[in-house]
């Protein structure tokens, strides 16, 4: 008998106690961060999309070398005598075009182990990390800043160049090859 | 009342029915669900210090009527060895069995449904309807989880039936009539002439009634909970072993025949307790109408007043969903024949013996 209102005693006890419980926590503020409204600060080092700053490229293939999953392809061209590129922040002469400078953020892993060799510190972590797509393809980024006819006329025109140079180098090895042909011609006279 | 006036509006005796029995569906029960469904995520929500629905309308609140709009919008799906016509029947027979305890329940002084005489014992016998469209649906879904989920029900509804019974029988003794309607008209005045203070009588009675009112109405209010499958007593749901119980099967309107029947069975019991010990659609201290002279305003004022009741009952029911684990099933059953029926008895014993005195 004993037990059994013990048994009523405690129920309805422990039932105030927890109500009690749940009650206050009615009025404590809630923990919930209104996530698309609301954005958490992320950490001051967090990796996320790389960013590729191209006025400060100098094309060096550095960073693709570096990227462990081979996720960035970069393609340059030299850029002819007479064209000027500019500097880059840090004062470094631009010599390269860069035609392709596309990065599969799809294969990313964030390692970045691709920022550290940049000399002129152009490719870089920013704080995006929103950039789901529904189509694969959509994922491969392309930095480079010249239109696609232009790419192909800085190919065209480095190619011509060389030509030219190949055509002068031609004609220059001729040039001399008869001056010697002729210089021999006249040890034998 | 009401029914006077829509048969002498038509000139029809039909039309005046149909018109006074779907007014407690239209205008209470279906906008009382849309807030109990919002006010259960709120509170669930804020109990465990999370927001709940934020995103549909200000602070969520249209959220019940775009899932309301979602559920309209479902697919009815009827499976191939499902036993149709009681997979289809089920979900009106449970609603049509809350729906007809709202028939005796009075909402203000000037609208009950019916006034029978028998009031609380129809309500009683009115919900014992819903275990068979529960045990319906369990059987015609012909899955073993809705079946296991629709005999659990029925034998925690009649099981807790009892004590509710036989606390009910224990008020009849005190007040002596069954019907609602009078028993509310019996607590009029102030709140110390509710059922839970000992009821509207002056003397010593009154007093040594207290205590045993106070214990009638934990045992009704904890077996009314068991009634409507609400937590800690929701073993037929159970969703972490049973899916979600009897309607498992059931999408689109169905469930939601199933989901309103539910909270119109919640407010049901809570409107059933409050008008048994908390004076039902009296205030607490007097009226405002009597006070102006504005008689018309007295109606409005008890309907506020058996709103507010009913609604904290139910709020009562959700605080303690979101504060106590499931019982398992033998602890459900030890609660109810080794508790709350021997205290019911006694208090029974005890309340007739004040009676007699």
């Amino acid at each position: 008998m004993k037990e059994y209102l013990n048994n009523i005693y405690s129920a309805l006890f422990t039932i105030f106690v927890g109500m009690k419980v749940t009650f206050k926590h009615l009025f404590v503020p809630s923990v919930t961060i209104q996530y698309p409204d609301v954005k958490l600060d992320l950490p001051e080092r967090e990796r996320n999309r790389l960013y590729v700053n191209m006025d400060d490229c100098i094309g060096c293939d550095q960073c693709a070398r570096a990227c462990p999953v081979n996720c960035i392809e970069i393609e340059t061209v030299k850029s002819l005598p007479e064209e000027d590129l500019g500097k880059t922040s840090n004062g470094k002469k631009k010599a390269l075009w860069v035609t392709k400078f596309d990065i599969d953020i799809a294969k990313c892993c964030y390692c970045q182990l691709c920022v550290f060799p940049c000399p002129t510190e152009c490719i870089y972590m920013t704080d995006v990390y929103e950039f789901s797509e529904f189509e694969r393809n959509n994922l491969v980024y392309d930095f480079v800043t010249l239109t696609p006819d232009e790419r192909v006329e800085k190919k065209i025109n480095f190619e011509k160049f060389e030509a030219e140079k190949a055509a002068q180098k031609a004609a220059a090895a001729e040039a001399a090859a008869k001056a010697k042909a002729e210089k021999k011609e006249d040890n034998k006279e | 009342m009401i029914y006077d006036f829509f048969t002498n509006l038509f000139n029809n005796q039909i039309i005046g029915i149909i018109i006074s029995a779907a007014l407690p569906l239209l205008l209470f029960i279906l906008p009382f669900v849309l807030v109990a469904v919002l006010m259960e995520r709120k509170v669930s929500a804020h109990m465990q210090d999370r927001l709940g629905p934020m995103r549909v309308g200000y602070h969520g609140i249209l959220q019940t009527v775009a899932d309301l709009l979602k559920l309209l919008q479902k697919e009815d799906i009827v499976a191939d060895v499902n036993d149709k016509p009681l997979f289809n029947l089920a979900p009106v027979i449970v609603f049509a069995g809350s729906y007809a305890a709202f028939a005796a329940i009075p909402f203000t002084g000037a609208y009950i449904g019916s006034n029978v005489d028998l009031g609380i014992i129809y309500i009683i016998a009115a919900t014992g309807l819903v275990v068979a469209g529960i045990l319906m649906s369990g059987w015609a879904s012909n899955n073993k989880y809705t079946l296991l989920g629709a005999m659990r029900s029925a034998a925690q509804i009649i099981s807790y039936e009892i004590p509710t019974i036989l606390v009910v029988l224990s008020l009849i003794m005190i007040t002596g009539t069954m019907n609602l309607e009078t028993l509310s008209q019996m607590q009029t005045g102030y709140f110390w002439n509710w059922m839970i203070l000992g009821g509207p009588g002056t003397g010593l009675d009154k007093f040594l009634f207290i205590p045993f009112t106070v214990i009638g109405f934990l045992v009704i209010y904890i077996s009314t909970l068991a009634e409507v499958n609400r937590t800690p007593f929701d073993i037929p749901e159970a969703e972490s072993e049973l899916v979600s119980g009897y309607h498992t099967e059931y999408s689109g309107m169905k469930f939601s025949i199933f989901f309103l029947a539910e909270y119109a069975n919640m407010f049901a019991v809570s409107a059933i307790v409050a008008t048994l010990f908390f004076g039902g659609y009296q205030s607490p201290f007097g009226y405002l109408g009597n006070t102006l002279g504005a008689h018309w305003l007295i109606p409005i004022e008890q309907f506020f007043w058996f709103t507010v009741k009913g609604v904290f009952f139910v709020f009562v029911q959700m605080w303690l969903r979101w504060t106590l684990p499931r019982l398992r099933v033998d602890q459900l059953m030890a609660v109810c024949w080794k508790y709350l029926i021997p205290i019911a008895f006694v208090n029974l014993i005890i309340i007739g013996l004040i009676t007699v005195l």
